[in-house]
């Protein structure tokens, strides 16, 4: 008889790769752009879109120019005079539902889709991603008819046309987040997804052909900055919706500017998480990883600076540590994956750049044990103790696997250095005491406040930032204001 | 020759279940001229018992699921519904003696009505629920919960349209929040209500949620009306009844009634809260 | 139930953490003083362990493994002498079809059925780290331990004696809900007296918490380190007799305490977790959690085990259906 072994040959841990097949795709060699129901021609220069795990090319994307812009925008005017706007709330509602069934049922197909072109786990675009993409049109649907119980006034009313860019972080959620609740309250959509993730975008594109929308309700054109510029500036636009960088919402602020049309943002983030020393420590620790690993520390509520009581911030960085080295990092389409890819070379370059200067103001940098694949982009998870709340990493928004430890002594101080900050889009608190909970949170300017848990999304549940965060909220009742006037009023 | 055609048997449902009555007993259902149509289980006062029981038994479960997991469900019955169409216009035709046209209208608007009310299931808080600014540190919320076991006499067969419609009017805002329900239907047109049932057992809605026996409102309504475990009373359906001394009996354990009304009720979100309790909680709020 | 100055028995790592100022009240003290769970969070963590996708080469040693881990468990009023040599042949020759299947860790049995298990396994008996097979007993009054201390100790007592390597006993639940954790505590450290044998080694000791009965993480978390801090060589979750059983939220937080444990002392302690493990994906999730919690190095019989039953046959049709490729079914394994 033999002696039970000591371990596996290859080291149990090491679990043998288990791919997500992609062989549920029909992917097409290139892609059009979808104007009037239809894929059509761009006449920009078209563009690559890659895999970011392993830098090969996917297909050949669209470039929409500005003769493009117009014939979408065109599109969904026509589509919204003569079909959308005269259509029962009810009838809006089912399109929408059909539209959440066929999410349901190409699930599979839109998450294999999702983590090829935007580099995220497999687990994460197969779990919250695309479930999250259905409930949204499914959560919409329901209040295409129920508008007058909205809370927005008596016979509330769509705006028209509404212009959407989107980011690259959440491709299709982030579409979603943009199409339910506009086409719900009535309006039409143009929508631009981010240049290095258009694949899911398109496929949802074929979605809408599936459940019979009518042509023209919903335009999605690809294409760079130009083109989402010539979109949020397109004269026959009634709304604006951007979901990006700080720095663009200015910029599309300043453009729209006494144009009349309405605004929603939604920008970045420098998040606080904070932990007392009354935490359910393992849950808090688990926390503070989905806080900031979680899609690569892509998101723009991003638990990024971990506030820990002082008295318990060796035994928290100590476990967060050990914790972080049973984190895989690898092929987005492997189902063990925990941390992917980031999403592009430009985003590895900034996230690196920031880290350095991170290291020369002097704070302690520690990097989790993961073996970096030779092709694509990759930044292993990275914590930074001993940062001061005037470190350059302390201010600005990496938008990568890249947490900065920093303390403070009472409930008052956590609150004062959270609300430091030009940003205002999430926070966390961690403690057993339920009252110091609610009372932190009332004092905490952000728009989204996680009380033992983290990154947790909902259809039903209104997001948004403070401040340099944004203006408006997406989901919930709440989400339906930015696609709504009602008679006599309306925020210009 | 033509096909010799296999009758259907419609028996009551319950617990997810199609049992006979209890009592064995029946009674006929016919045409409006007078055709021998089935013979539908006369439900008696055990077997209202037992559905008020099965009620009871599913409430922890439904009430405990997600308002869009409930959504979803309710939308599912729409689906299967619309995909049985042919089937509920035939019984219509049938039992009211209503034109093709009409029958076909009273199944769309029932099929519209539960796509409404589905729509509501994780909504409906966010509308009649809200946080409340009281004087003092506390954090105050006012949630609407379902208030438990609901009792429906649905629109009988004098109420035009109302075989099918009339339960989607009245099933649909009781469920959605979380309630269930045992429902008394149209005695003299009840066959779209069994085969209603049929659609609820094969559209995930767990046993016992729903609940319907056919048979005499006459008979059963008082036994519901006194029931004890039944929380809530709907008499939109009873209104040829003496349905005030049913609201004296439902007094006794203080329930919540709905008073009868002339026709089929109209989608309504009055009646969705109607069937909820608003709790309000308190919490302290303190730094230090 | 008010904390008394009372002194408790000086169990060793107990005075060790504690101070030898060991008392019902400084006992308390530090059970209370252990920071909370988030049942929320717990649940969503085992949750996302369970979505690990465990295949090829690891879903083969993973099911080798789980087997090793068994302990075999049959423990019903109607055992007989037969049923308890059945069970042992199954041990010791899971497959009569595959020689290539390794054996369990351990046959599960009540105390009274000991001797017949020890004669039944003959040569196989032994040190599971070794191949061999050992014999645990269930005691102190299993499942419900509502019996007078000498009885308990009379009970554990007769087991080792009659051979058995390994003793399973349960704390007293109505002790521990009524805050009476001393009296919990004394009687484990009694138990693990009553394991000593004549030539001083001693068997050992799992202590069983019924988690089921205990109801919430934060006494799951109490009763863990109280069982630890008595002399426990194990701690396992259920008798498999009350639902709910094994869970894999309340497993992995019995191992996060095995972990802290560890981190302070140095010292490891096992886990088991019982009842309600009946399919081999459920047992991988298992693995997945305690490798990913406190390391590979936990996955030996001396520091996890399954208690289960029904669940070896279900990884040997996994393994039939590694072997030959296609999907197995019950006439394909012994029932007993």
């Amino acid at each position: 008889m033999t002696e039970v072994s000591t371990s596996s040959t290859t080291g149990f841990l090491d679990y043998a790769p288990a791919p997500e097949s992609t062989s549920v795709l029909n992917l097409k060699p290139s892609y059009g752009l979808f104007i009037n129901g239809e894929f059509t021609a761009g006449h920009g220069t078209p563009f690559q879109t890659i895999s970011p795990a392993t830098e090969e090319r996917i297909a050949e994307i669209a470039n929409a120019d500005s003769a493009d812009v117009d014939a979408a925008v065109a599109a969904a005017r026509r589509a919204y005079e003569r079909s959308w706007s005269t259509m029962s709330g009810a009838d809006r509602g089912k399109y929408l539902f059909r539209i959440a069934r066929l999410v349901q049922e190409r699930a599979r197909e839109l998450a294999v889709a999702e983590s090829l072109d935007n580099g995220k786990p497999i687990k994460e675009s197969r779990d919250v991603d695309v479930p999250l993409v259905a409930a949204w049109f499914f959560y919409y649907a329901g209040w295409a008819d129920k508008l007058d119980y909205a809370g927005l006034g008596p016979n509330p009313r769509a705006l028209g046309v509404a212009a959407q860019v989107i980011p690259w972080n959440f491709p299709l959620l982030m579409l979603a987040w943009k199409i339910a609740p506009a086409l719900a309250a009535g309006n039409t959509v143009v929508l631009k997804p981010a240049e290095t993730t258009p694949l899911s975008a398109l496929i949802f594109a074929e979605i809408l052909q599936q459940a019979d929308l009518p042509a023209g309700v919903v335009n999605i054109i690809t294409g760079a900055g130009d083109t989402g510029e010539a979109l949020v500036n397109h004269p026959d636009v009634n709304k604006v919706a951007f979901t990006g960088s700080t720095a663009v919402g200015r910029a599309i602020a300043k453009s729209t500017a006494g144009s009349g049309k309405r605004l929603t943002l939604e920008l970045g983030g420098k998040a606080a998480n904070i932990v007392f020393d009354d935490a359910p420590i393992d849950q808090a620790i688990e926390g503070i990883v989905n806080g900031i690993f979680f899609n690569q520390g892509h998101v723009c509520c991003a638990g990024s600076r971990l506030l820990v009581q002082e008295n318990v911030h060796d035994e928290v960085v100590d476990r967060l540590k050990q914790r972080l080295s049973t984190l895989r990092l690898g092929d987005p389409l492997d189902k063990n994956t925990d941390i992917g890819a980031i999403n592009s070379r430009e985003q590895l370059e900034r996230i690196r750049q920031l880290s350095d200067i991170g290291e020369q103001e002097g704070a302690e940098r520690w990097t989790a044990p993961c073996v970096i694949p030779e092709k694509g982009f990759w930044f292993a998870p990275t914590i930074f103790t001993n940062v001061s709340t005037s470190s350059t990493i302390a201010r600005e928004e990496i938008f990568g696997p890249v947490l900065s430890v920093l303390t403070f002594r009472t409930p008052a101080e956590a609150i004062a250095k959270a609300n430091n900050t030009p940003y205002g889009l999430s926070a966390g608190i961690w403690s057993d005491k339920g009252s110091r909970i609610l009372a932190v949170a009332d004092q905490l300017r952000a728009g989204v406040i996680w009380a033992n848990t983290f990154n947790r999304f909902d259809p039903a549940s209104p997001f948004g930032g403070y401040k340099e965060s944004g203006y408006g909220r997406e989901g919930g009742r709440q989400g339906l204001a930015a696609y709504l006037e009602s008679a006599g009023w309306s925020a210009r | 020759m033509t096909r010799l055609a296999v009758p259907k048997t419609y028996k009551l449902y319950i617990g997810g279940k199609f049992p006979r009555s209890e009592s064995g007993r029946t009674y006929e259902v016919v045409t409006q001229k007078g055709a021998f149509l089935a013979n539908a289980s006369l439900a008696s006062r055990k077997d209202a018992r037992d559905a008020v029981v099965a009620a009871r038994a599913a409430f922890a479960g439904w009430s405990a699921a997600t308002g869009y997991n409930r959504g979803q469900v309710l939308y599912r019955i729409a689906e299967l519904l619309e995909g049985r169409r042919n089937q509920f216009v035939d019984e219509i035709v049938a039992t009211e003696g209503a034109s093709k046209s009409a029958a076909t209208t009273q199944v769309d608007t029932a099929i519209d009505a539960w796509v409404w009310y589905a729509g509501w299931a994780d909504k409906y808080v966010q509308v009649a629920g809200n946080g409340n600014a009281v004087s003092g540190p506390y954090f105050n919320l006012s949630t609407p919960e379902p208030t438990g076991v609901v009792a429906i006499i649905a629109p009988q067969a004098a109420t035009a349209g109302a075989s099918l419609l009339g339960l989607a009017a009245t099933v649909a805002p009781a469920i959605l929040s979380g309630n269930t329900v045992v429902v008394v239907a149209s005695e003299g047109a009840p066959l779209a209500a069994i085969s209603l049932a049929e659609v609820l057992a094969t559209s995930d809605v767990p046993g016992g949620v729903v609940n319907i026996l056919t048979g005499s409102p006459a008979e059963i309504a008082p036994w519901l009306a006194g029931h004890a475990d039944v929380n809530a009373l709907d008499l939109a359906g009873a209104g040829a009844l003496d349905w005030v001394s049913l609201q004296v009996t439902a007094a006794d354990t203080l329930k919540r009634v709905i008073a009868p009304e002339t026709g089929i009720p109209a989608p309504s979100l009055e009646r969705v809260v109607a069937l909820t309790e608003t709790k309000t909680v308190w919490h302290t709020k303190s730094l230090i | 139930m008010n904390a008394t100055s009372q002194a408790l028995a000086p169990a060793e790592r107990a005075v060790e953490l504690i101070g030898s100022d060991l008392t019902e009240k400084s006992l308390r003290l530090h059970l209370e003083g252990l920071p909370g769970v988030d049942a929320v969070g717990l649940e969503q963590r085992a949750a996302g362990l369970g979505t690990r996708s465990i295949k090829t080469t690891s879903k083969a040693w993973a099911l080798d493994r789980i087997i090793e881990l068994i302990d075999l468990t049959t423990l019903e009023g109607a055992d007989t002498p037969g049923k308890v040599r059945s069970l042992v042949a199954k041990a010791v020759n899971p497959d009569p079809s595959d020689t290539s299947t390794p054996r369990v860790a351990a046959v599960c049995v009540y105390g009274d059925m000991v001797a017949t298990a020890v004669e039944a396994l003959g040569s196989a008996h032994g040190d599971p780290d070794a191949g061999l097979i050992s014999v645990a007993a269930v005691a102190t009054a299993f499942p419900s331990g509502r019996a007078s201390l000498p009885v308990k100790l009379l009970d554990t007592a007769d087991a080792v004696a009659a051979g058995a390597d390994e003793i399973d006993m349960v704390i007293d639940r109505g002790a521990f809900l009524a805050g009476n954790y001393g009296a919990v505590f004394d009687q484990i450290v009694a138990v693990k007296e009553a394991c000593r044998r004549d030539d001083g080694s001693f068997a050992h000791l799992k202590v069983i918490l019924e988690t089921g009965e205990l109801n919430t993480y934060d006494n799951v978390r109490r009763a863990s380190w109280l069982s630890i801090l008595a002399g426990a060589d194990f701690i396992k979750t259920s008798t498999g007799k009350v639902a709910p059983a094994a869970t894999l939220p309340v497993t992995l937080l019995m191992l996060e305490v095995v972990r802290d444990w560890h981190r302070l002392t140095g010292e490891r302690i096992g886990v088991k977790p019982a009842g309600g493990i009946r399919t081999s994906k459920d047992a991988i999730k298992y693995l997945v959690t305690v490798a990913e919690t406190v390391g590979e190095q936990w996955l030996q019989p001396h520091l996890f085990r399954f208690g289960a039953s029904s669940l070896l046959n279900d990884v040997l049709l996994q393994r039939q259906k590694l072997t030959t490729g296609r999907y197995s079914g019950p006439d394909y394994v012994t029932m007993d």
